[in-house]
């Protein structure tokens, strides 16, 4: 049932983005000067340039900053301060998307404006999808620090090493690959994330040239034009759909090998 | 290395791990803050069942509360019995290395990660046009059942698969059939993974805003039946902060309400999990 569901959106998806490829053809997604679905030009580079730069700033932030949280949680913060933290952190990873976007356009995005104008920018992107996202990281890399072995960081200790040196070169290289699945996860959910993103980041169709000027990203072009778009602008949205699918789930796929490829350590 | 230069590293080791911790902390308490400090004023009796005034600049938020509700009723009835049904399926009739469990699990794990707007197109797509439901809160509320699915199958899966395998082999040797078992004896057992994988599922479907834009659709009247539109709470937070000048008021008190219910929620599951798991370690 959920395979034929599975198949069932991928079916849909191909067959309303068909005439598209069609009439358009694939390559003019890239080529047209610019994205004027009503003069027929759909150039869909700018925002998958805002989609991928949005999502590789997010993860530059919160990769590390996840890990040490999870790290201050195992090993550095006293049980209670390490319990309550846990709990916060959990509390935020069910905090709606919408709330995020909220927040970023009431409070960040005002910020970012008096720093430097306009104020909805790619910037403000970043720093909302990275707060969205450190929870997937930070919890994932908690449950892989809870999976290696007690016998590893006794041993460490009976050698001498200090907490951050075992925690360099003792955790972190067995607790490695969750640590990357996590890290995947979270791209994951950076590339399909929407409504915040739409919220924050000003929707101007461009390739972003500094941190502060506004782009729009690949979901949020979708939410954005898909109430009145007909026809081939339609179907362009909906290419653009197949690929964001494509690449969240080559993300997801590879989290999923890396796991496997865990566990066939662990056995050996 | 000499003593001093690691006794340095270890100093700078702690306070990076403190710093971290405490700047993600300061961050999360400051969007927590601004939320309860600018929602909860406007939260009222009168808030929650009064009707939207003035595209939601006044008034509250009762038709939007019962849209929403239907939304995840519809959902929750369609998605249960089908993830059940996957959930016995992958837990009990196939195994791990048959190609069709394999590929049963793969899609799933994949359908977990297709991002929400795409949910959306699909929905839309299927339920809007070919079915030709238009933007309804039927629309809605099937789309997000193919949404919570995942969710939902993994959790009532690993219920069934944390019951003892005792459990399964006393009653084949007192000659129950595959079919017997499962419905008298091992869908009992597996009653708190079920109950779990569904508060957790609710939860993502009262969260979801970007599928339900394009398949329930903006009106925020009073729902006078399943095939009329209806305004979820979160594109409700949505349309107010983006498209209603000064509606930014009752959208803090929306999000407070939103968020106070999706803490209700993951506190319910948390909470039958641990029972589930402390009633599992008693002798038996």
């Amino acid at each position: 049932m959920a395979g034929g569901i599975l198949l069932l959106v991928v079916a849909f998806l191909i067959l309303e983005s068909w005439p598209a490829f069609q009439d358009i053809g694939p390559a003019r997604f890239f080529t047209d000067q610019d994205w004027y679905p009503t003069e027929r030009l759909y150039l869909l580079t700018p925002m998958l340039w805002g989609t991928l730069w949005a999502t590789l700033g997010s993860i530059v932030l919160a990769a590390p900053l996840g890990i040490l949280s999870a790290i201050f949680c195992h090993y550095y913060a006293p049980p209670l301060l390490a319990t309550w933290y846990r709990r916060l952190i959990e509390l935020l990873a069910g905090i709606p998307s919408v709330v995020y976007g909220f927040w970023g356009l009431v409070v960040l995005v005002p910020v970012i404006g008096q720093l430097h104008p306009p104020g909805p920018s790619l910037l403000a992107g970043i720093l909302v999808l990275f707060l969205m996202i450190l929870p997937t990281i930070m919890l994932v890399a908690h449950a892989s620090f809870a999976k290696v072995p007690l016998s590893y960081i006794h041993s460490a200790m009976a050698l001498g090493l200090g907490r951050w040196a075992m925690i360099r070169n003792v955790l972190l290289p067995t607790a490695r690959a969750g640590l990357f699945t996590g890290i995947l996860l979270g791209i994951a959910r950076a590339l399909g994330e929407t409504m915040a993103i739409l919220m924050v980041c000003g929707n101007v169709v461009q390739t972003p040239s500094n941190l502060f000027d506004p782009i729009r990203t690949l979901t949020a072009n979708i939410a954005l034009e898909m109430a009145y778009a007909l026809g081939d602008h339609r179907s362009a949205l909906f290419v653009s759909g197949l690929l964001l699918m494509g690449m969240v789930v080559v993300f997801v796929v590879m989290a999923e090998g890396l796991q496997y490829r865990k566990l066939d350590d662990t056995a050996r | 290395m000499t003593p001093q230069d690691s006794n340095l590293q270890e100093r700078c080791g702690t306070l990076i791990a403190w710093g971290a911790a405490g700047s993600v902390t300061m961050a999360f308490l400051w969007l927590l803050g601004d939320l309860l400090w600018h929602g909860l004023s406007h939260i009222s009796w009168t808030f929650l069942v009064s009707a939207p005034r003035n595209a939601g600049r006044e008034g509250g938020i009762g038709p939007i509360l019962v849209s929403t509700g239907l939304i995840v009723g519809i959902c929750m009835a369609v998605a249960f019995p089908i993830g059940l049904g996957t959930a016995i399926f992958l837990a009990e009739y196939t195994r791990d290395d048959r190609p069709m469990g394999r590929l049963l699990r793969g899609s799933l794990d994949v359908l977990a990660g297709v991002p929400s707007i795409v949910f959306g197109l699909f929905g839309n797509a299927l339920f809007c046009q070919a079915l030709g439901l238009g933007f309804s809160i039927a629309s809605g509320g099937l789309t997000l059942a193919c949404m919570v699915l995942p969710i939902l199958i993994r959790t009532t899966e690993e219920g069934f698969r944390a019951i003892p395998l005792d459990q399964r082999l006393s009653a084949a040797a007192l000659g129950l059939s595959r079919q017997t078992t499962v419905w008298a004896i091992l869908l009992p057992a597996a009653i708190p993974g079920l109950l779990v994988g569904s508060i957790l599922g609710l939860g993502r479907a009262f969260a979801e805003t970007a599928a339900l834009i394009f398949t329930s659709g903006y009106v925020d009247r009073m729902p006078e039946s399943l095939m009329d539109s209806g305004r979820a709470l979160s594109v409700h937070i949505y349309d107010l902060a983006m498209n209603v000048a000064g509606g930014n008021p009752n959208a803090y008190a929306t999000a407070v309400v939103l968020v106070g219910l999706l803490v209700l929620i993951n506190l319910l599951a948390s909470w039958i999990a641990e029972r589930w798991t402390t009633a599992n370690h008693l002798p038996a």
